[in-house]
């Protein structure tokens, strides 16, 4: 029974991760309706830029600045020479959009830095918690708790910037209906800029946590693909969603993998977050926390 | 001048519904077709068989399954590859398993095979689409290239899911030169392409496009929403596994799982946008562009920077093609969200009033 709730545990604080990265992709969906398919490439990108400024040798909190800033940048470069040119396209044509800018991110990223592995040191320990291995038997590491609670605490202030912020505001409003934003005068592509930097902002520190992890790699690009299943669960449009999502499939996906796994060969892990998100789509189409959509003709 | 329809009266409902209505683009395909297969074969070289012609066919064959679910029945899939994958695999396993079975035969069955799969992942598109649909493709995608690489029986056992072509022939002829890979590559893509042009036009292609421009609407009027999916699914995963099949067979020879990845879906889904969605042609143009820029960027990087003095490697290069790439995706989606098939229609256009624009 230690054993179920040790992977049951990981699997949990691995959700954490993807929830990061589905937060992304909840913030622009839910302003611009754009379904941003480069989150993860900007994570990656995030996750290079930090580790490339760290390793000019610059202290972890001015290299984070660094990255944001670059992010800022990326975020309002996207607004301006993607998104604006694309205004009143179908939402399609805006996701295939963000395939390309999916490519281009990547190939910049891989430029700017290099395609080779880059480790990034926080100076988090990634041990297991001796008081929880002695009294429970139990493997947690001190690194992934210390993730979850960044992450808590990036979606504590997110909340509130957007609920008691004049820009928080906005955003909603424009959220809500972009039309009516703009006729009572909100400035609707400054708070594009914003929102794609804010983006940006959620992908820096999920691509730093992703990196301190496994290191800042190709690969992270496939690991926040993981991300859309999550999405899937939470629905598009609900930052709640994108938590209880995040942990669901992180959790189950673990479970799968160590309780269902042997059975059938192992490495199941890469589709059954897709498949269980598949089948649970049959049943609630709009995820736990989407808005019912209701078609007119 | 050249291309006017003037004068061409229709005198019956045939003459009136035909594939090609105007007599000049009949001429024009007819005169392509004898120059792709008569000409083409005896002036090109080994390399633009192997590396440039067939791909480009093959390719185009993917795409015109993907423009079938996507542009005309407006279902986004983003798991094109894992129907090539079963194509590939069912049709290696036809020949293998099934003793004297015709060539041609086991590339179709594995066309079927791959129709199977995409109906199988075609159900959710009942429930559910847009986005949510593409992201559930997603599910095909890595669900089948798993499946191709863990369990064994598919590639016959052998290492990491590795399979090599046997040996085939089509009619009594053998087919082991890059010249008849071509011409059987060419003549199914050309079967296929006229089956679709005609598809599109017909009952099916209609509700497909009823379904794609509003699908409460098309059931109002009384299209079958589950047949007409469903439908589109099983067809546009067919052309994806004929086109794998030819993968295997006339381009690459041995074909592993983890060539049919996702960054093959997204090509295909590219060669679909860049093209035209919801038009044959732009499938063709798609393809060509996607298959040739790569090759172009190659032969225009490398002098460039040794020009401008600058050592390169290569993974620069294939990171400047990554840019490229999404750059020009982007720049085609803000300039002509259409494609190619519509400057294509443009340039006809101007060549029917011309010389006289008024």
């Amino acid at each position: 029974m230690a054993f179920f709730f040790e992977v049951l545990i990981g699997g949990l604080l691995s959700g954490v991760m993807y929830s990061l990265v589905a937060l992304g992709f909840v913030l622009i969906y839910k302003a611009s309706g754009v379904f941003n398919f480069a989150q993860g490439a900007m994570v990656y990108f995030a996750a290079l830029t930090f580790a490339g400024i760290i390793d000019m040798g610059v202290p972890i909190p001015l290299a984070f600045l660094g990255a944001f800033v670059v992010m800022i940048a990326l975020g309002v470069a996207t607004e301006r020479i993607v998104l604006r040119p694309l205004v009143n396209q179908p939402q399609i044509t805006l996701f295939m959009a963000t395939i390309g800018l999916t490519f281009f991110v990547e190939g910049l990223a891989q430029i700017a830095w290099g395609a080779s592995t880059r480790r990034i040191d926080l100076g988090i320990q990634d041990e297991p918690i001796p008081w929880i291995l002695d009294n429970m038997n139990m493997v947690v590491s001190s690194f992934d708790l210390t993730a979850a609670a960044i992450a808590g605490v990036l979606v504590a202030v997110l909340a509130a910037f957007f609920q008691y912020t004049k820009i928080g505001r906005a955003l909603r409003a424009v959220a809500d209906d972009h039309q009516a934003a703009l006729s009572i005068g909100i400035p609707l592509q400054h708070i594009w800029g914003i929102i794609w930097s804010v983006a940006g902002f959620v992908a820096l520190v999920a691509g730093m946590l992703w990196g301190a992890r496994n290191g800042a790699q190709f690969a992270l690009t496939f690991v926040a693909l993981k991300a859309l299943p999550v999405l899937i669960l939470g629905g598009f449009t609900s930052v709640l969603g994108a938590i209880v999502g995040g942990l669901i499939i992180g959790s189950t996906e673990k479970l799968a993998e160590v309780f269902i796994g042997p059975m059938v060969g192992g490495g199941i892990e890469n589709w059954f977050p897709y498949v269980l998100a598949l089948f649970f789509l049959l049943v609630r189409p709009e995820g736990l926390f989407g808005e019912k959509h209701i078609d007119r003709v | 001048m050249f291309y006017r329809e003037t004068g061409q009266f229709k005198t019956s409902y045939g003459a009136d519904q035909q594939i090609f209505p105007i007599r000049q683009d009949r001429i024009a395909i007819g005169l392509l077709l004898v120059f792709a297969f008569f000409v083409v074969p005896a002036v090109a070289t080994q390399y633009w068989f192997s590396a440039i012609l067939i791909p480009f066919l093959i390719f185009s064959l993917a795409a015109l399954g993907l423009n079938i679910l996507t542009g005309y029945a407006g279902q986004l899939s983003l798991g094109s590859a894992a129907f090539m994958a079963v194509g590939a695999f069912g049709a290696y396993n036809f020949i293998l398993r099934v003793p004297e079975i015709p060539a041609i035969l086991a590339f179709l069955m594995g066309g079927v095979c791959a129709a199977g799969v995409g109906i199988l992942f075609g159900l959710p598109s009942l429930r559910i689409k847009g986005f949510y649909l593409a992201v559930a493709t997603l599910a095909a995608q890595f669900f089948v290239v798993w499946a191709l690489t863990k369990f064994g029986w598919f590639s016959n056992y052998s290492s990491s899911g590795v399979i090599s072509s046997q040996d085939f022939s089509v009619f009594g002829f053998a087919i082991d030169s890059p010249v008849r890979k071509y011409l059987l590559t060419l003549s199914i893509v050309a079967i296929m392409g006229l089956l679709a042009k005609n598809m599109a036009r017909s009952n099916t292609g209609r509700s497909w496009m009823a379904v794609r421009d509003m699908d409460v609407a098309a059931e109002v009027i009384g299209i079958p929403l589950m047949k007409t999916k469903l439908l589109a699914f099983a067809v546009s995963s067919f052309y994806c596994g004929v086109a794998g099949a030819l993968v295997a067979y006339c381009y690459l020879g041995t074909v592993e799982p983890d060539y049919f990845t996702l960054d093959l879906s997204f090509r295909i889904l590219f060669m679909v946008i860049i093209g035209g969605v919801g038009t044959i042609l732009g499938s063709f143009f798609g393809a060509a562009f996607i298959v040739l820029l790569p090759i172009f960027l190659n032969i225009v990087l490398h002098p460039l920077f040794a020009i401008l003095g600058i050592e390169i490697s290569s993974a620069v290069v294939s990171n400047m093609e990554l840019m490229v790439f999404g750059g020009l995706i982007i720049f085609f989606l803000a300039v002509e969200p259409h494609g190619l098939a519509r400057l294509w229609q443009i340039g006809k256009e101007k060549l029917r009033i011309w010389p006289f624009p008024h």
